[in-house]
């Protein structure tokens, strides 16, 4: 981890453990499998509030063409793939150097053309019309130094997305104890309930790194079609959007 | 992909043209999803009236599915429209009757022949500048990998995409190169398929037989032509066929019946052996198998291509929704979509056909007693009559967009 020699938004800790089963990453079936699953909907809700927000079509070939994307903790790379496809031009970043060395044999696979690069927010410079980080803030030591550098790489009028899992009894019931400990879906330890954070908690952090909330919304888990869907409740997984003054 | 020094690279690779992989790749290239059609048929060939003399009974949801793939616009001025549906059984007077008022205005379907179909086809296809259409050709080899599949065609040309699609019909050699298993059993039957003229018009009635040998279907063409499906124990079809036009024109008015007054010959006939069979699974890593690939059926209840066009909705839909996320067309939770749509409703049409045929291919007095009560208890039960009707009419399940008449 030489170019992190001093990490500030990264938890050595934390990194590690998703270092530690990088290779899973792409296998749909194995650890990362509801990351995989979770795609389609947090997808579909980025890109919609994308199109309305550039004025977009989403039937048009590539449609965020000539848009420039910062993922911030894109692990493997599932989100930057297909956003790529959209027509972003996709920088991916991530505190992990296997997940990265991961994340760029993957995209030549895939045939696209993403700039992947082994780093911390604050470790770059630019700035992006899209700045993102899903399912990463629960995994940083200090949330307001992580989402102020995160939001400093994002233009002035630019969209910052964000997903994490809510604080409340039921997330510790299904994200913990379901997830980790039933189903096996993550290896245990993967979360720490404490560091999830409240929409309000996010939306108040990212106020001070100036960006202001401008909607939230829920994932919830489809048990008869086995996958996930959107969903009004911020319960478990939610997702919010919001506009860098 | 990784395979950037393929001849063609696309999103999908459709391996069959025909009735089904031909409006799949229409839907497809319409709605931003690249193709390319490789089929080993020069497109001459398969529109040549001895190639394929059938009609089908095409239902209500599947017609919205060519309609949505653009092509029904061509094959409407071609298209009989079945109003009323009897089914008889032997000698019995015991008759089922279906008249398409119990639901409203809209006929129960229509007979279109194939050709038609095909004729539809080779005109939407070259105007769709997201398709490409390879014929003949076949494939040589079939790579797929984690990065998309490869293929490399008899000439020596390269196709890279996301995924590839089985539409080569029942023999499949793509099916079977990925080790698909299949299930299958014969009926020892054949059906015998031309084309009459009659001197009455038809009055948009399709009419269905059940004799001991098999079914005996007369299908309402435009005009006063008719399509006849006659089913027939396979040892007796070589000598049926081997028969002159006069011979085998007068074997079959016996079955025919009067009812239409004189009958003349219309272009070839032909034979197809029946069978029942269906794939061990719908999918593998990057490959997808729709229509007769996927499950082959008796045409008792002309329901073969009807499924296949459910299956075209059902994977177009879900193909142009990935497309607009950015997914991996190839990408097993895309694949798993589809699968689990289609896997109950096909098995659910295989199993009823198959036990239409069985229950009607026979003589057995008390076997025959009990579905001549059965076809009159359903004639007597509106409500029972109705739910069959809209099943056949395949307004039935959670229906893909296509099949309900919504762009995608
Ligand atoms: C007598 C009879 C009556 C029927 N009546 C009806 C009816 O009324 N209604 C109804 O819905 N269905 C009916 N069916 C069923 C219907 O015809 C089939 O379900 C339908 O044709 C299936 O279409 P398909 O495209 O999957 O396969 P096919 O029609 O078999 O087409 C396969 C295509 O793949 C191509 N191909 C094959 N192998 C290769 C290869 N190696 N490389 C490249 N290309 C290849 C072929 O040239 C062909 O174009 C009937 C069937 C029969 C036998
Ligand atoms: C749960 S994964 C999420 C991956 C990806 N965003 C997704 O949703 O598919 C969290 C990732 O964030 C990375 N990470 C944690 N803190 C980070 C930081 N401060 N800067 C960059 N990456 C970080 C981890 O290495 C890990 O790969």
């Amino acid at each position: 981890m030489s170019a992190l020699s001093q990490p500030t938004t990264a938890s050595a800790e934390e990194v590690a453990r998703f270092q530690a089963i990088a290779d899973a990453w792409w296998d749909a079936e194995g650890k990362f499998k509801p990351l995989h699953q979770l795609n389609p909907p947090r997808l579909e809700f980025l890109r919609d509030i994308a199109a309305a927000h550039f004025g977009r079509d989403i039937a048009a070939p590539a449609p965020f063409a000539g848009l420039s994307l910062l993922d911030v903790g894109c692990g493997g790379g599932l989100l930057c793939e297909p956003l790529a496809r959209l027509g972003f031009a996709v920088t991916g970043i991530d505190a992990g150097e296997k997940n990265v060395a991961v994340a760029r044999l993957h995209a030549e696979q895939s045939g696209l053309a993403i700039d992947y690069r082994n780093a911390t927010p604050e470790q770059l410079e630019g700035q992006f019309d899209v700045v993102m980080s899903m399912e990463v803030v629960e995994h940083v030591p200090d949330v307001d130094v992580f989402l102020a550098a995160a939001a400093a790489r994002l233009k002035p009028g630019g969209l910052f997305f964000g997903a994490t899992l809510n604080r409340t009894a039921k997330s510790y019931a299904l994200a913990i104890i379901g997830a980790e400990y039933v189903l096996r879906w993550l290896p245990r330890g993967t979360h720490d309930w404490k560091k999830f954070l409240k929409p309000s908690e996010f939306a108040a952090a990212l106020r001070r790194a100036g960006v202001t909330v401008a909607g939230f919304e829920g994932i919830r888990f489809d048990l008869v079609h086995d996958c996930w869907r959107r969903t009004d409740s911020l319960d478990v997984n939610y997702l919010l959007h919001g506009r860098k003054d | 992909m990784a395979m950037m020094d393929t001849d063609l690279q696309c999103d999908v690779l459709i391996v069959g043209g025909g009735l089904v992989g031909g409006p799949l790749a229409c839907a497809l290239a319409a709605h931003g999803v690249s193709v390319a059609v490789v089929d080993r048929e020069a497109p001459e060939t398969a529109l040549a009236p001895a190639f394929d003399g059938r009609a089908s009974a095409v239902a209500l949801g599947p017609q919205r599915v060519l309609a949505g793939c653009g092509l029904w616009p061509a094959i409407a001025p071609l298209a009989a429209p079945i109003r009323e549906i009897r089914v008889s059984d032997g000698a019995s007077p015991l008759f089922l009757h279906y008249d398409h008022r119990v639901l409203g205005s809209d006929p129960f379907g229509w007979i279109v022949e194939n050709r038609a179909i095909r004729q539809a086809l080779s005109r939407r296809l070259p105007a769709l500048p997201l398709a490409r259409v390879l014929a003949p050709a076949s494939i040589q080899a079939l790579r797929r990998e984690a990065g998309g599949v490869v293929a490399t065609l008899n000439d020596g040309r390269s196709i890279g995409a996301a995924l590839v699609v089985a539409a080569d019909g029942r023999g499949s050699p793509v099916r079977a190169g990925a080790g698909i298993g299949l299930t299958k059993w014969e009926y020892g039957q054949t059906a015998i398929v031309c084309t009459v003229a009659h001197e009455k018009p038809h009055g948009d009635v399709a009419q269905e037989h059940f004799l001991p040998s098999g079914p005996f279907a007369i299908l309402p063409l435009p005009g006063n032509r008719s399509s006849v499906v006659w089913t027939e124990k396979s040892a007796l079809v070589p000598g049926i066929m081997a028969q002159d036009d006069a011979a085998f024109l007068a074997e079959m008015h016996e079955r025919f019946g009067d009812f239409l007054g004189g009958l003349t010959l219309e272009g070839p006939r032909f034979a197809y052996p029946l069978s029942l069979q269906f794939a061990k699974a719908y999918t593998a890593p990057r490959l997808a198998l729709v229509g007769d690939a996927a499950h082959g059926m008796h045409p008792v209840a002309g329901q073969g291509m009807n499924m296949g066009l459910r299956d075209v909705a059902a994977l177009a839909e879900v193909l142009v929704q990935a497309k607009r996320l950015g997914l991996d067309l190839g990408n097993a939770a895309v694949l798993e979509r589809y699968a689990r749509w289609r896997r109950f409703d096909n098995l659910l049409m295989l199993g009823l056909t198959d036990a239409m045929v069985r229950l009607f291919s026979n003589d057995i007095a008390p076997v025959r007693l009990a579905r001549d009560l059965g076809l009159a208890a359903v004639n007597r039960m509106p409500g029972l009559k109705k739910t069959f009707m809209r099943h056949a009419m395949g307004l039935v399940g959670e229906l893909p967009r296509l099949m309900r008449g919504e762009a995608l």
